[in-house]
């Protein structure tokens, strides 16, 4: 079995720490943790807290990346799932209302899952259907209007904490432990890295690649409702215009930067969510420095050429000729 | 069609040519000749070199060695469109145009007429209609090519590059997906561009249409030539003997005399088993310690056979059964439910999952068949790759390495050791030894007849005449999609199976069923 973190993790833990300490640099505050009514404050723990949202989504993600595939609906499906859960929970119980909302999250990834998997649809144009309608229906759930909610128990998942952590990090770090215990614990992992490495030589093995190829979906799509229901927790009402918008490209840029390639395959779970941290540390440092924050999807756009040109096959080896002749003159 | 007794002057000459792909020698100091006027059939089995040898000469693959003339003069193009600039056009078996755009936008793609800048459609149209009427075509230019049969898109194709004074046309299978009229415009449109002097390379596996249309055969195996005939002169016996054989010395089968000795339970036999526009039904048993050979031309349905029989592929007739117990072979995963294995002959497309490593590609038939509930632990993986990475002598002996850096013929018994993990009754081997090196060959004929005597039944396929006949108990002879001999014992030897390929179709029905 793959260990969790394999060695080459290095290069992420790297950037993280380059970004943290360019992050001290511009808000020297930012290591500082104080305790408070039982919650811990700070930067950092801001980072983790407004993380969880795409470090859920990318728990996803990786998963349906592995299989050769991909999941534009991810933030559609969060409004969904958050409109959802502010619509009932003034008149609900709070497992009613998780229940509601996960499940809205399984019937869209079983949706996808279907196109992708039994009706063979590529993944970009069979997910794309629902992001776009997945608004809509968001849309017609809230009526149009922004819904608040005061249901203590829903704030409480937003902003409550545990044990001194707030309760989203919580979830998402209990997740990420889920999600590693099923794909590893059982033989989950292997089957998806071979229906992803080569899916036809995986069917004549034997492998149900359908199956497969569906579970990543459904598992995604749970993940999204997850991170919809918390999104919505946090601001206390569901925004089904705004509510993960464009947060599927986050995901997708956090599972590239945790080192799975789009062409499937080898995955890595704690690296992908070590890709979302790395993407929040980011945000987090420019909105704290003070630059606009316009200037952030210009450092992400930067950040992601740089991933990209290290796993090119093409500029590795542009660089190792580079090192080689610099080599031969020294 | 030549009537002068001079030879007519060469067209295209390619003197040694040499291509390698790693390790893989695609093409070893090949010499090939055409002259202007005539249409030359390239023939040899997968493998044998034919497209390398058309993507080098016409630059789609750089060359290693050797030179190519074309009309007398040295020509190295660097690319496919280089290629056809200088003369030299290829029309694949896939038309490579483009389907949504018009017929007569592909006939001029890149050289639309323009005034102004601006195309001028009613001029291009007129122009194209003109081409094609040369063709024999009277159809609407202004449609998109994909709306017209393959047949009409290969006319196309052929009239683009003949207007862009092609003066060498390479044809890659160009009748696979034809009907019988199809195949008769083509080739008058082939005879009428030879008489106009244009050289025609036919690329086919169609034996009785290379008959009727070449002037000159020549046929490659496993990269190098192996001869240049007349093809009014060269039985059909012996166009296979050179296609198929190696030196091809009457070896009989070393299994035939012990076959004998003891009766084999059968392990899984097919009744009127096929699939309609894929294989003709056949009847087939298979037997426990018994290897059955699978011998036949490229596309005479022995792969087709061993999808049917592994459930790869669904039949839509007849009766399986395992150990005498009807099954459904509906899918891969109930070929491996009742203890199938099937090593497909494209490894890397169909067989190996590249990035993952060879101890991951050991355990994942095994992995597959117990579910997803029952994880092979971490050591019991260990240990079955290990086990299997010793039997078969797999190199380098790190199972941890990715199994795409691996040789073809390791590769090859990584691909047996997955299956041997799952303890098969009936293993169904595709090509085992193609693309191997000499050393791994003869360890995996080793293998074959050692898995064999522990009781497996084994359904090998393989253009290696010779090999086939070493191991076999039985070798079933298929032609056209259909099994039409069955050889056993004593009767089995190279000749005997060379001639059932070869026999005439008529009178081979007949003696199949008598």
């Amino acid at each position: 079995m793959t260990a969790l973190l394999p060695r080459r993790g290095l290069a992420q833990i790297l950037a993280l720490i380059v970004i943290l300490a360019v992050d001290r640099v511009v808000s020297p505050q930012f290591f500082d943790l104080r305790l408070q009514d039982g919650r811990l404050f700070g930067s950092l723990i801001d980072v983790l807290n407004r993380g969880t949202p795409v470090a859920l989504l990318s728990l996803g993600m990786v998963l349906v990346i592995a299989t050769r595939g991909i999941d534009l609906s991810v933030g559609a499906v969060m409004a969904i799932s958050g409109a959802i859960a502010a619509s009932l929970a003034d008149t609900h119980g709070l497992p009613v209302v998780l229940a509601a909302a996960l499940g809205a999250g399984l019937i869209c990834g079983l949706w996808n899952g279907f196109l992708v998997a039994v009706l063979g649809m590529q993944p970009i144009v069979a997910t794309l259907i629902l992001m776009v309608a997945g608004r809509g229906i968001a849309q017609l759930i809230t009526e149009g209007r922004i819904v608040t909610f005061s249901s203590p128990d829903l704030v409480w998942l937003g902003n409550g904490a545990v044990l001194g952590l707030p309760v989203p990090i919580a979830i998402a770090i209990g997740m990420l432990i889920l999600t590693a215990a099923v794909v590893r614990g059982s033989a989950l992992g292997l089957l998806i890295e071979a229906t992803g490495g080569n899916a036809r030589a995986s069917e004549l093995a034997g492998v149900g690649t359908r199956a497969m190829i569906l579970a990543v979906y459904v598992w995604c799509g749970v993940c999204a409702a997850l991170a919809g229901v918390i999104a919505a927790a946090d601001i206390m009402g569901a925004d089904a215009n705004n509510a993960g918008l464009w947060l599927e490209l986050d995901a997708i840029l956090a599972v590239v930067i945790g080192g799975t390639s789009l062409f499937g395959g080898r995955f890595s779970l704690i690296l992908a969510v070590l890709g979302a941290l790395i993407i929040q540390t980011m945000n987090t440092g420019i909105l704290l420095s003070g630059y606009p924050p316009e200037f952030n999807l210009l450092v992400k756009a930067v950040v992601v050429l740089a991933v990209l040109l290290l796993q090119s096959p093409k500029f590795s080896g542009i660089a190792a000729m580079i090192a080689r002749l610099r080599g031969t003159k020294a | 069609m030549e009537n002068s007794p001079d030879p007519a002057p060469s067209l295209l000459e390619v003197r040694g040519l040499s291509k390698s792909f790693g390790a893989v020698r695609a093409l070893q100091e090949v010499d090939f000749t055409l002259r202007a006027g005539e249409i030359h059939a390239l023939l040899g089995e997968n493998g044998a070199g034919k497209s390398t040898l058309i993507k080098v000469v016409t630059g789609v693959f750089p060359r290693d060695a050797g030179i190519v003339r074309l009309g007398g003069e040295e020509v190295a193009p660097r690319s496919a469109k280089a290629a056809l600039q200088a003369g030299i056009a290829t029309v694949y078996q896939e038309v490579n145009l483009l389907p949504n755009l018009s017929v007569a936008q592909n006939l001029f793609l890149d050289r639309q007429p323009m005034r102004f800048g601006i195309v001028r459609e009613g001029e291009m149209r007129r122009r194209a209609k003109a081409l094609l009427a040369d063709f024999g075509l009277d159809i609407d230019v202004s449609a998109p090519l994909g709306s017209y049969s393959v047949a009409v898109q290969h006319v196309t194709a052929i009239a683009r590059a003949v207007d862009l004074s092609a003066r060498v046309l390479i044809l890659d299978e160009p009748t696979a997906s034809l009907d019988r009229h199809e195949v008769e415009i083509l080739f008058g449109i082939m005879r009428q561009l030879a008489k106009r002097g244009i050289g025609i390379v036919f690329v086919s596996h169609f034996l009785d249409q290379v008959y009727e249309i070449s002037d000159r055969i020549t046929v490659l195996r496993n990269g190098r030539l192996v001869g240049e005939r007349e093809a009014a002169s060269l039985p059909r016996i012996e166009l296979i003997r050179m296609m198929l054989g190696r030196e091809l010395a009457e070896t009989t089968s070393a299994r035939a005399a012990a076959g004998e000795q003891m009766p084999r339970e059968i392990c899984a036999s097919f009744e009127n088993y096929g699939k309609a526009g894929y294989i003709a039904p056949f009847n087939l048993e298979l037997r426990h310690g018994e290897v059955v050979g699978l011998a036949g031309l490229l596309g005479s349905g022995r792969t087709e056979t061993a999808r049917l029989v592994f459930g790869a592929e669904r039949a839509d007739r007849g009766q399986a059964r395992v150990e005498g117990a009807p099954v459904r072979l509906q899918s891969p995963r109930d070929g491996v439910r009742h203890g199938f294995g099937y090593c497909p002959e494209e490894r890397k497309t169909d067989g190996i999952v590249a990035e993952l490593t060879v101890r991951e590609n050991i355990v994942l038939a095994l992995q597959a068949k117990r579910g997803l509930h029952r994880p092979l632990s971490r050591r019991e993986q260990d240990e079955i790759a290990r086990r299997y990475v010793k039997m078969l002598d797999i190199r380098p002996s790190d199972p941890e390495r990715p199994v795409g850096l691996l040789s073809g013929g390791n590769q090859q018994k990584v691909l047996l050791a997955r299956w041997l993990a799952t303890s098969p009754r009936l293993l169904v081997l595709d090509e085992p030894t193609r693309g191997i090196d000499v050393g791994a060959h003869a360890e995996i004929i080793r293998l074959i007849r050692g898995l064999c005597d522990d009781g497996l039944a084994l359904l090998v396929i393989s253009s290696e005449l010779d090999e086939i006949v070493t191991y076999s108990d039985r070798v079933v002879v298929l032609r056209d999609r259909a099994h039409v001999e069955e050889l056993a014992g004593e009767a089995i030897d190279v000749g005997s199976i060379l001639t059932a390929i070869a026999a005439d179709g008529a009178s081979i029905a007949h003696e199949g069923r008598a």
